[in-house]
C-alpha cells in the first residue's frame, strides 16, 4: 500500500525522532509545535505506525546494558550453496538480523545472544552445521549518532 | 547498574512500544500496578543509566524510499580512529559508526559506518563526503550494499529472567 507523505507527516516523522519528554503528555509540545491537537498528533502516528512508516513508537534501549550480548558476523557463501546456508543460518534463534551483502564476505548477521559465551558458542554452531568461517566482528566502540532519518 | 523486578517489567511492558494515546504512561502504569509518577520516575532513572536511550519513534527505512544501504567500511590508523570515528558518526546521514576489530588479512577495515539512501547514487555521495572527512587517515575503503533482508525480527529481552 502506498501513499504520498503530506508535509506535515515528513515534519512529524522527524520530530518523532527527538527524545521525547518523559511527561504524562508527552505528544502534547509535538502538538503545540506543529499546530494541531494532541489527540490530532497521536491519530498521526498511529496512521502512520498503521501504514508501516514508522515500525515502532516507544523506549529504544540499549539492549547490552540489559544484559544481552551482541556481535556482527560475516561469511563467504558460494552462491551454489547459498540458500541451503541461509536456511541453516537463520535457523538459529540468535540470528537477529540478517542481509545478503554485494561482496566475498556476503552474508551479514547479528548475533544476539544472553550472554557474552553464547556468541563463540553459536557462531561455532552456525561453523559446524555450514561447514564455513564465521567471522566475528564485536563492536570494538560505539559512535554515537543522531540516528534519524530526514523524511 | 541494577535492574530490579519493576525496572524488568516495564522494559517487558515498553519493549513493543507505547500505546498511542495522549496519556500512554499512565495507561502502561495501569498494567503494571503503579502510579504514572513511578513509571515516570523509574523511566528517567533508567534513561539516566543509559539503559534508556531515548523514547521516540522508528522510522521504516524502505518505506520513505531509503531503499538502498551502504555499510561503508575504512581502513583507519588505529592511532586515529576514534577521534574520525566520532566524526563520521556527527554527520547527520550516519546511521550507525562502530570501530570493529580487523580480521586479517580477509578483511582490514576497522571503522564501520552505515548509510541511507533513495538509491545507490545517493548513498556513494553520502560515502564520498565520508572519504573527504577521512582524508589521508584513510588506507583503504569499500562499500557493501545490502541486496536482500535475509531475517530480521526485533530484540527481545526474554520473559525468563529476573
Amino acid at each position: 500500500m502506498t501513499r504520498d507523505l503530506s508535509k506535515l507527516d515528513r515534519q512529524l516523522i522527524n520530530r518523532l525522532q527527538d527524545d521525547l519528554p518523559l511527561v504524562s503528555n508527552p505528544f502534547e509540545t509535538i502538538g503545540d509545535d506543529l499546530g494541531l491537537s494532541e489527540q490530532e498528533i497521536v491519530d498521526k502516528v498511529r496512521q502512520l505506525r498503521d501504514d508501516g512508516f514508522l515500525t515502532r513508537f516507544g523506549p529504544f534501549f540499549d539492549a547490552e546494558a540489559l544484559g544481552g550480548a551482541f556481535c556482527l558476523c560475516a561469511m563467504s557463501v558460494p552462491e551454489n550453496r547459498f540458500e541451503d546456508v541461509l536456511t541453516k543460518v537463520n535457523a538459529h534463534a540468535e540470528v537477529a538480523h540478517n542481509y545478503e551483502r554485494d561482496h566475498k564476505l556476503n552474508m551479514w548477521f547479528v548475533l544476539a545472544t544472553e550472554s557474552r559465551g553464547d556468541i563463540m558458542r553459536t557462531a561455532k554452531e552456525i561453523e559446524h552445521d555450514t561447514g564455513l568461517e564465521v567471522l566475528l566482528f564485536p563492536k570494538k566502540r560505539e559512535f554515537f549518532v543522531g540516528f534519524r532519518v530526514n523524511a | 547498574m541494577t535492574l530490579d523486578t519493576k525496572d524488568r517489567a516495564i522494559i517487558e511492558a515498553t519493549q513493543a512500544g507505547l500505546p498511542l494515546v495522549p496519556q500512554p504512561f499512565a495507561v502502561v502504569a495501569e498494567t503494571l500496578d503503579m502510579s504514572e509518577n513511578e513509571l515516570l520516575a523509574r523511566l528517567k532513572s533508567l534513561k539516566a543509566q543509559g539503559i534508556i536511550r531515548r523514547i521516540g519513534a522508528a522510522p521504516n527505512h524502505y518505506r520513505l524510499g531509503m531503499t538502498a544501504n551502504g555499510m561503508s567500511v575504512w581502513d583507519i590508523d588505529d592511532k586515529v580512529v576514534d577521534e574520525l570515528g566520532e566524526q563520521v558518526g556527527s554527520l547527520s546521514f550516519v546511521t550507525h559508526c562502530y570501530r570493529r576489530p580487523r580480521a586479517l588479512p580477509m578483511w582490514r577495515y576497522n571503522l564501520f559506518a552505515m548509510v541511507h539512501g533513495d538509491g545507490r547514487e545517493e548513498v556513494l555521495i553520502k560515502r564520498d563526503r565520508i572519504a573527504d572527512l577521512l582524508g589521508d587517515a584513510c588506507r583503504a575503503s569499500d562499500i557493501l550494499f545490502s541486496t536482500r533482508i535475509l531475517k530480521k525480527t526485533g530484540m527481545r529481552l526474554s520473559g525468563q529472567k529476573g
